[in-house]
């Protein structure tokens, strides 16, 4: 290989990697691959929609093993990279397998599983043949590629496969409704993903690099010369927009109630937590004095997105649109974590969003069989589902447990953390903001439960049980595993937020990683 | 614009832009050119020939339907790019054959990734350029 590679006799070292690659880190490319070639081969497979499902069903369960075994090598061997191309790191483009990347992946590759299975039955033949599995592929790539790149262009290209894979996704249908929320969802997000692409630009003309690694190296020597608080500030508007963080939420709920429900599970678990990840990655990593100088933002901020989402869920009759607003709260209380910046609260964070991203899809889906049984997405005429199901109640009151933040459900937990944390770092202020937002989430969502499943049905009648789809409700079921699992025994999980909460505040240790030499260019 | 001269003249414009695209794409490794510049022309070669002898007559001379193409070129670039894990490089390593004298191009992973990208670029422009051009005939 190296003779043939280098026929000039130059010393190749200086800028390939010249060791073997071992099959096993292979692993990391796979829950970007995977799924690609598989989108590939299913748009090809146009005129067999009916095969779909279950190719699409055994993919993600291979990248879903492929992000368990990753995660199994990096919590054993601690965390390692890999750079495409044979180009030394600061060169190549660099995918990190580490702690945080890879729980939220794997915990991703779950809720796309989840959806896929839910999705086999609830989408029906035109939705298939209009691209639903591909889609989903392309938007699983999207999301995968975003938690495990070491790069920040990539991390923008990712940024935009899996947006333009959403617009596929938010219009499956082309109802009126649809195109309306689509074209607000749109503007937006391409607003926020241009600030992305301008920041980016800059941080590139001022540091020479585009390896985060790298970046997270010289940021210490360029602090004072470049303008490096600018960055920090284009970062936090660009991905605070597409977390849907308050002044910027409004096109969340304005398209997040249009599309199938499904679609809707995966996009209120998925994309929100992706922009909560960038702004892990890049104001406590990259530019983490920036990151710091601008907590103060952060914190009002979190306290506004998560006591405003958490009201205007109160305030809403119609069940999807609560969702959308339940997703935002939660966004907030991610943010408050941010905004503390200490280890508890960074690892309540990353705790917060795992239990965001099952919690959510599980709500959107729980939404979808609400409507299957009770015939309406309106709490005015929803009604007596106890009666009709009462597993599927049993399952909707510990969602809305979980989702409040208490017991037996896995929100609880993180909420415990930022709490403390929050106290502990003498701002009170966030933590009674983060149990107000619990307490109006619990009313809220409480009175979903009161209304639709509790109270007797208006017509009075109720002779007609409508017949649950058995898939959704296995769907949910698996989902409800992990919920209660986090929220029983949190101890694993909670060992994983740790490490990754202390690799976030170990910017070095993430660079050296990356770049063993030290160096970089 | 069913002209009789642009009509006759059509499929060997359209022809020649084939080849030209081909010629574009196999030059691109080393000068300017490449899959995407030669996915851009071959795809303007099948919206003149839809233009000039109607969009079925377009769809029928592609054989395959042109998401398909698409879907087969991502495919390509992804295998291209997943062929290093039999020679234990990182991903996207390119790998390059002995030369074959007399074709005055290299094989190597590289050339079927830029393959890959000229049939998405193909499959995806022809695509929406069919898709405008069927709805002005109606």
């Amino acid at each position: 290989m190296e003779s043939a590679s280098n026929p000039y006799g130059v010393d190749i070292s200086q800028a390939m990697i010249l060791e073997r690659v071992a099959l096993a880190d292979w692993l990391l490319v796979f829950p970007v691959a995977l799924p690609l070639l598989t989108a590939a081969i299913l748009v090809m497979m146009r005129r067999h929609p009916n095969l779909h499902a279950p190719i699409s069903l055994g993919v993600i369960g291979v990248v879903l093993f492929s992000n368990v075994v990753l995660l199994a090598r990096v919590l054993d061997d601690g965390p390692f990279a890999m750079t495409m191309g044979r180009w030394l790191p600061p060169f190549g483009i660099t995918f990190v397998a580490d702690t945080l990347g890879v729980l939220l992946a794997a915990t991703a590759a779950l809720v796309a599983l989840v959806c896929a299975l839910f999705g086999s039955t609830t989408i029906n033949a035109t939705g298939k043949r209009y691209g639903f599995y591909p889609f989903l592929m392309l938007l699983m790539t999207g999301v995968g590629g975003s938690f495990l790149t070491g790069d920040i262009f990539n991390l923008y290209v990712w940024f935009e496969v899996f947006l333009i894979s959403s617009f596929g996704l938010l219009i499956l249908g082309s109802e009126r409704a649809q195109l309306d929320g689509a074209f607000k969802y749109a503007i937006l997000n391409l607003v926020a993903t241009t600030l992305f692409l301008i920041a980016t630009g800059l941080l590139y003309g001022v540091f020479g690099t585009l390896n985060m690694a790298d970046i997270a190296l010289k940021s210490e020597a360029l602090r004072g010369e470049g303008p490096l608080m600018m960055l920090a500030t284009l970062y936090l508007v660009a991905f605070g927009m597409k977390a849907a963080a308050f002044p910027l939420h409004f096109w969340l709920p304005a398209s997040y109630h249009t599309p199938r429900l499904v679609v809707g599970a995966l996009f209120g678990a998925l994309l929100t937590k992706v922009g909560v990840y960038a702004l892990l990655r890049t104001l406590f990593v990259l530019l983490p004095q920036e990151g710091g100088a601008l907590s103060g933002v952060i914190a009002v901020v979190a306290v506004l997105t998560m006591v405003f989402g958490a009201i205007g869920a109160l305030a809403q009759a119609d069940i999807r649109r609560i969702m959308g607003y339940v997703v935002i709260s939660g966004i907030g209380i991610m943010m408050a974590g941010l905004a503390l910046g200490n280890e508890v609260g960074l690892a309540g964070t990353v705790l917060y969003a795992v239990h965001s991203m099952l919690v959510m899809a599980a709500l959107y889906l729980l939404v979808a069989l609400m409507r299957q049984v009770g015939g309406s997405y309106s709490l005015a005429d929803l009604g007596g589902l106890y009666r009709l199901h009462p597993l599927l109640a049993a399952i909707a009151l510990l969602l809305v447990l979980s989702a409040a933040g208490l017991p037996p459900g896995s929100g609880l937990w993180p909420k415990v953390m930022l709490v403390k944390s929050a106290l502990d770092g003498g701002a009170g202020w966030i933590a009674f903001a983060i149990l107000l937002s619990g307490l109006l989430t619990t009313l809220a969502l409480g009175r979903v439960f009161a209304l639709a499943f509790w109270r007797p049905r208006a017509g009075g009648s109720m002779a007609e049980t409508v017949a649950l789809d058995r898939t959704g409700m296995f769907a949910l079921g698996i989902l409800m595993i992990p919920i209660l699992w986090i929220g029983l025994y949190p101890e694993p999980v909670l060992a994983m937020a740790n490490a990754a909460a202390a690799s976030l505040l170990d910017p070095v240790g993430y660079s050296l990683l990356v770049l063993p030499a030290g160096g970089g260019s | 614009m069913r002209t009789l001269i642009l009509r006759t003249i059509a499929p060997y414009l359209s022809a020649l832009m084939m080849i030209f695209s081909v010629f574009v794409l196999l030059r691109g490794h080393n000068d300017p050119g490449g899959g995407f510049i030669g996915g851009l022309l071959a795809a303007s070669a099948f919206a003149i020939y839809g233009i000039a002898s109607g969009v079925a007559s377009a769809r029928r001379a592609m054989r395959f339907h042109p998401m398909a193409i698409a879907g087969s070129g991502l495919a390509m670039s992804v295998l291209a790019g997943l062929a290093s894990i039999l020679f234990g490089v990182p991903f996207m390593t390119g790998l390059w054959a002995p030369p074959i004298p007399g074709i005055g191009f290299e094989v190597s992973s590289v050339l079927f990734f830029d393959l890959g990208v000229y049939l998405v670029v193909l499959g995806a422009v022809t695509s929406i350029a069919l898709a405008l051009e069927e709805r002005d005939e109606e």
